[in-house]
């Protein structure tokens, strides 16, 4: 990769120095090769882009708006806070950028049938929606502990005519839904795409759905710009795989004046070990497709993580991120479930939006930095998904009864 | 000197029979009943030993084979007791070969180059590491070739003409056909498309081809030794032990015996499977 640009990467082999890669089966290695084909020719092809472009226009509703959190920014008494507003997107979460990207892949490379895993059930919901929208079969993979704590989503994914498989394997969460739909695909080859869920997987996924992802950092960029003028000077986003992140921070990295912080969920707390923060917490290793940090004991095994926010409830992290991470170009911090609830009832209160609780961890970031910086500073926060599909495991957490 | 995997190809050949490949998780149920399990493979018939290295996340494993894995790490396993009980094993048996077969993550936990002087020096014999294709594995493949430790590659059914070389490149002890695309103990291939995969394999190459994936009965194990050089038994066997464990993952008193039965009938059926 290019000395003076972060946005080079990854290499020919699906490397982002020393992270990411193809770690999967033999069985699986030409059809991996062949969705990088698929991918660099229809990103090429005119006919793909318009019709991409209309679909996110038409049917995800973009843009969304930039939004200027006054009474949020009052309220912490510094730094001016924006919020990118993808929980207004179909569906309600960032998740249908990547989604609505790769069944277009799907499609143009013939296969009838489309794969998922999730953790809050965004990205399943989101795929369930374009399976649909494509008349596509759709199997979505979900751990049976994930299946308890997102019930709408869950009926949500059956309405639009997926079969959603609950995972009782290992934690029966998110990295467990992901080894099951490995094992789908691998069995079923020939007709089914696996629509991967993050910035994760192997090369070409980390590529791709941050590709996918990037419309939200390009339409930050325009409407800041046509808002105030310059670039904000700080970003911050949620981290689990981190696509909401990669999304916003890759059309910025170059920009040497914007700061961008990326916040990991640390559940109870870092020194314990019901935490879901990789890169706090995890170590170099290799699971599901490629070389990352992860959350894992001295033998290799991978231990479970622990978020009240099930899509960041994941032992891993894209390895882009890492490479960021390595690189010094992302600051990577965390907020706990605590922190989250509180921004959740806080953005709740003052500005009529209920967060996604992934989203909160952003705005515990955001109310920890703002006070202390100047009214001019803008932070672009980016408000990853609503809260609505929270409501029953925030309930629990306040002790409330609905 | 010739390797233990290349002597015993050629005890194959010359008795005009295939290998009897017979796989087991290490630690599963527990580590005394594992080795004593392992012990008992050889006088069953198996001529080659595949001890699965447990790992959390076997993503390319079906149910048996991952619940297999779950029980060990409940147990205790880990990589020095996996490299003990082939220590163990080597102590009485200088012959049979032994290969560990896995995923990476355990290994790289563990460190590339400790790991393949500890292998190499408790009798590992050959790696198949599942989610380490030719792409990626030479940072385990070059320091493993150099400890003698020979690194198997995998083919499959969506190994086309184009993509075989790719994995032959590289290639040592033998080839590893897997029959269907899919999870270990799932759906069986017919013994004509092996024969047909195994042939065109090896148009290939000169290593011998073994093949693994849905061989559970001593009739379908006949078939495979006719058209291939070993057919592995995994998820079959390993079925056999979950059988034989107590509501508290025990082993009952007969379980090892019964295992090494059931093991010795797939034995009987690689060896009626005689070639010309």
């Amino acid at each position: 990769m290019s000395l003076n640009s972060y946005r080079t990467g990854p290499d020919e082999k699906g490397h982002f120095g020393k992270f990411g890669g193809r770690y999967v089966s033999e069985t699986l290695m030409p059809l991996v090769h062949e969705v990088e084909k698929a991918y660099r020719e229809a990103m090429q092809d005119p006919e793909y882009l318009r019709e991409l472009d209309e679909l996110n226009r038409v049917y995800i509703g973009r843009p969304n708006p930039l939004y200027y959190a006054e009474r949020l920014t009052e309220h912490l008494g510094g730094a001016k806070i924006y919020l990118k507003r993808e929980d207004l997107n179909h569906t309600g979460a960032h998740k249908i950028n990547h989604a609505i990207g790769q069944v277009l892949l799907a499609k143009r490379m013939g296969k009838t049938r489309v794969i998922a895993e999730t953790g809050a059930g965004q990205h399943g919901v989101a795929t369930a929606t374009v399976a649909a929208r494509f008349g596509l079969e759709c199997t979505v993979f979900m751990g049976a502990v994930d299946i308890e704590r997102q019930k709408p989503n869950v009926f949500r994914m059956k309405l639009l005519g997926a079969e959603v498989k609950p995972v009782t394997s290992g934690s029966a969460t998110l990295k467990d839904a992901m080894n099951d739909a490995l094992r789908d695909w691998v069995t079923n080859v020939h007709d089914t795409f696996y629509i991967i869920g993050t910035v994760a997987g192997p090369h070409p996924y980390p590529m791709l759905v941050r590709d996918f992802q990037s419309i939200i950092g390009r339409e930050t960029r325009e409407q800041i710009m046509d808002i105030e003028g310059r670039l904000p000077d700080s970003l911050v986003a949620c981290v689990g795989g981190g696509s909401n992140a990669m999304g916003l921070f890759h059309p910025f990295l170059d920009e040497a004046d914007v700061a961008m912080y990326a916040v990991e969920a640390s559940g109870h707390g870092l020194n314990t070990d019901k935490h879901a923060a990789s890169i706090a917490g995890g170590k170099p290793g290799v699971l599901h497709g490629n070389r990352t940090y992860l959350l894992q004991n001295e033998d290799g095994q991978i231990t479970e993580a622990h978020s009240i926010s099930a899509g960041l409830d994941y032992p891993g992290i894209g390895p882009e991120h890492v490479w960021l991470h390595e690189a010094g170009r992302v600051n990577y911090v965390s907020a706990t479930d605590d922190e989250a609830l509180e921004a959740f009832q806080l953005l709740c209160r003052c500005e009529g939006i209920i967060p996604a609780l992934e989203s909160s961890h952003a705005l515990a970031q955001v109310m920890r930095m703002a006070p202390s910086l100047p009214k001019d500073h803008i932070i672009v926060m980016n408000l990853s998904g609503r809260g609505d599909k929270d409501i029953f495991t925030v309930a629990d957490a306040l002790g409330a009864e609905i | 000197m010739m390797s233990r995997l290349s002597a015993c190809f050629e005890r194959m050949a010359a008795e005009k029979r295939a290998a009897f490949v017979t796989f087991v998780t290490a630690g599963d149920p527990t580590h005394e009943a594992s080795m004593e399990i392992v012990r008992g493979l050889p006088g069953a018939g198996a001529d080659i030993i595949e001890l699965g290295m447990p790992f959390t996340d076997p993503s390319a494993d079906g149910p048996a084979i991952d619940k297999a894995a779950q029980r060990a790490i409940a147990g205790g396993a880990n990589m020095q007791r996996t490299l003990e009980i082939v220590r163990a094993f080597r102590a009485d048996n200088n012959e049979t070969p032994m290969v560990l077969m896995g995923y990476f993550n355990p290994i790289y936990a563990y460190g590339i180059d400790l790991f393949c002087a500890d292998a190499a020096e408790a009798g590992v014999d050959g790696l198949i590491i599942v989610d380490l294709p030719p792409e990626e594995d030479e940072e385990l493949r070059l320091p493993a070739n150099a400890a003698g430790i020979d690194v198997i590659r995998l083919a499959t059914p969506t190994s086309d003409d184009k993509r075989l070389p790719t994995i032959l490149d590289g290639a040592s002890g033998f080839v590893y056909y897997v029959a269907v695309a899919g999870v270990t103990g799932g759906k069986s291939a017919t013994a004509d498309d092996i024969d047909m995969a195994v042939k065109r394999i090896k148009s290939h190459t000169d290593l011998p081809v073994a093949v693994g994936f849905g061989i559970r009965s001593p009739e379908q194990a006949e078939a495979m030794a006719r058209v291939a050089d070993g057919a592995v038994v995994g998820s079959a066997i390993v079925s056999m032990i979950a059988g034989g464990l107590d509501e508290k993952a025990q082993p009952k008193p007969h379980m090892v015996k019964d295992v090494l039965d059931f093991t010795a009938k797939l034995a009987d059926g690689v060896r009626a499977g005689t070639k010309g």
